[in-house]
């Protein structure tokens, strides 16, 4: 099956502006789940609110588009009825990370097994250009006019932290790897996040005079390296692309399975 | 036939009637006076081969089961005052998105953390209003065990039937007395299964066209029809819309799917009505002093009657209308300031006789309450 064919066109033409980064994961993630040979029929994507979570009504899998930060509490509650689906839940960096913090770090917590890609483009852009939890210190927004003081999260290590048990980072100009990490999170038992950097020209770019489309994604090759490269080493403010964790730790719902049979044997 | 007879709170009456109904997959978070539902489950569920799951909040608790019901299981939450308000935002999602789903809210006063361990029925109004948007919604009570599991279980029927939410409003009297339950044969009370498709794969399934009797049948997911789901004003594809035909349709579809069976949905109780001159209305805990009022006075001879609610909202307007007709004053009992009242006064007739008999300090109201503001309404002193 062609990547194509895991689309609705009849919901097409998108929404996303010209030269988003988003168009790039959904390609990304449409070769990784065609890599893998899945059957539409038994993958789940919820998405919350904002640009990225629109990618749900795109595809043509069995979508929930849901509210603003609770995409993962909604997949938590259809992995558990339904282990044996796929869950992908893709999300914006304001929608993961701020709103969505709690359900973030407790679906990592609990390690059930759901692939978690945050699109982060460091803005909230469908309400047209706030900062967000992950835009940094010194980024102008249409709230923070002379700079951003908010210190942002490090996706990776906030994963790690909170006992994500696949975690990794890439970039929309590396559309390769995107495929690649997106098969590994799929096919990882366990919570998986990957930290998808992502361009928005229209709000970000604009405020931040960081230029065009593809001088974003041109910063993101510039200023990417893979983990423990002599690169990174020679340069510590390159960001590391790459898979930072792939462990095993029990997994949420096998381990509910374990509680059903004991007190099913509890009865006899 | 002894092990069908139990001695429980009304909590538990409540998971007993959700059990009986159906019920196999529950997401809730610890708040009193509601917990003990969530603790009952963690035990009951796992049992029968069911689903239980104690989420990070509120919040994560409705959105959890409501992704459950999307695969086709019956589902239910439970929480009290704070948490019900959590609720909101993700109970207008099941709304909008016509999700089957049971939440309970076992009241307790407010506003804020307000008074945890004390009973209130001060939730009435936000069960109906409290998510944002016009729309319409199914709240129902009771005031005794046997009850709490009847409506339980008519709820679970209410939800699947409409493809709504459906509120549970019980309060922490009720929730925390003990008293008997008799638990009725399988079979004996009707149960509403899921309405699912029969449209085969492969042909065009719209999840959001109602069929001409206004019922929508659902496809779970992970079966053969993909479909998107959204909070959104949509499609009969489930797919996002602007267009104002759509959004004008919908949102009549969903208040009109309640609101125009009313009268088929209300549940409620009457005692002595016949000939009653003096009509008490109330229901919950507050309906259980009303009946012992209408019981003494009528040995008495008083011609009190009670009409017990049981549905809160859609509110059965005609349904108090006709109760109300005639009657030489019309008391609502209740523990709040007068949320069913109001309801109350804008169905009858004469709204100048329609009075409050409530108490709002955290104390049950007693009989002995409602006598002396039956007396002062009669112009007799206490």
């Amino acid at each position: 099956m062609a990547a194509k064919d895991y689309l609705r066109e009849r919901f097409f033409p998108h929404l996303w502006c010209p030269g988003c980064g988003h168009g790039m994961v959904l390609n990304g993630m449409l070769q990784a789940v065609e890599k893998l040979g899945m059957s539409k029929n038994e993958i789940v994507m919820v998405s919350g609110i904002g640009c990225s979570a629109r990618i749900s009504g795109y595809v043509d899998f069995h979508t929930l588009h849901t509210i603003h930060g609770r995409a993962l509490a909604f997949a938590t509650g259809v992995k558990m009825s339904r282990p044996e689906l796929n869950l992908i839940v893709p999300m914006g960096d304001g929608d993961a990370l701020a709103i969505g913090g709690n359900h973030f770090i407790h679906a990592a917590r609990r390690n059930i097994d759901i692939t978690a890609i945050v699109m982060n483009n460091r803005i909230y852009g469908m309400t047209g250009g706030q900062f967000s939890p992950l835009s940094g210190p010194g980024i102008r927004a249409t709230t923070a006019p002379f700079a951003n003081i908010d210190y942002s999260f490090d996706v990776v290590e906030l994963a790690k932290a909170a006992g994500a048990t696949f975690v990794a980072r890439t970039t929309s100009y590396h559309v390769q790897q995107i495929a690649d990490i997106i098969k590994k999170a799929i096919l990882h038992e366990g919570f998986s996040v990957v930290e998808i950097l992502s361009q928005c020209p229209t709000y970000f770019g604009r405020k931040n005079k960081a230029g065009d489309a593809v001088d974003m994604v041109r910063w993101f090759k510039d200023n990417t390296t893979s983990i423990g490269s002599k690169g990174k080493q020679e340069n510590p403010d390159l960001i590391e692309r790459g898979i930072f964790v792939q462990t095993e730790r029990p997994e949420y719902c096998s381990e509910y399975d374990k509680i059903v049979e004991i007190a099913v044997a509890g009865q006899s | 036939m002894s092990e069908n007879k139990k001695f429980v709170q009304g909590n538990e009456a409540c998971v007993e009637g959700a059990l009986y109904a159906g019920l196999d997959f529950f997401a809730g978070y610890p708040i009193t006076p509601s917990t003990e539902i969530a603790e009952i489950l963690s035990y009951r569920l796992p049992r029968i081969g069911g689903k239980f799951i104690q989420m990070e909040d509120e919040i994560a608790s409705l959105c959890a089961i409501i992704g459950a019901s999307l695969t086709g299981r019956k589902v239910m939450t439970a929480t009290s005052g704070p948490g019900f308000s959590l609720m909101q935002e993700a109970l207008g999602y099941a709304v909008m998105a016509e999700i089957p789903c049971v939440i309970v809210d076992v009241q307790r006063g407010g506003p804020s953390t307000g008074i945890p361990t004390h009973g209130s029925q001060g939730d009435i109004n936000q069960a109906r209003w409290g998510t944002h948007g016009d729309h319409a919604i199914i709240a129902m009570t009771a005031s005794n065990h046997q009850d709490v599991f009847a409506v339980t279980v008519e709820a679970f029927n209410l939800a699947e039937t409409y493809r709504t939410p459906v509120i549970l409003l019980f309060d922490e009297v009720v929730g925390h007395m003990r008293e008997r339950l008799v638990i009725p044969e399988p079979g004996v009370i009707p149960l509403v299964d899921r309405l699912r498709t029969s449209v085969k794969g492969g042909v065009d399934y719209h999840p959001y066209l109602p069929r001409e009797d206004g019922r929508l049948p659902m496809s779970d997911f992970g079966s053969v029809h993909r479909y998107n789901v959204t909070g959104l004003f949509h499609d009969m594809w489930g797919f996002p819309s602007a267009e104002p035909r759509v959004i004008h349709g919908l949102l009549h579809h969903l208040v009109d799917k309640l609101e125009n069976r009313t009268n088929l949905i209300a549940r409620y109780k009457e005692y002595y009505l016949e000939d009653a001159e003096h009509l008490l209305i109330s229901y919950g805990s507050a309906a259980r002093s009303a009946r012992h009022v209408v019981e003494n006075r009528r040995l008495r001879g008083e011609k009190l009657g009670l009409l017990e609610l049981q549905t809160l909202w859609p509110f059965p307007e005609n349904i108090v209308r006709e109760k109300c007709a005639g009657a030489k004053s019309v008391i609502v009992v209740e523990q709040n300031m007068g949320q069913i009242m109001r309801e109350v006064k804008l169905a009858a007739d004469e709204p100048q006789k329609v009075f409050l008999a409530n108490r709002i300090d955290g104390v049950f109201i007693t009989p002995t309450d409602i006598v002396n503001i039956f007396r002062l309404i009669q112009g007799k002193g206490v």
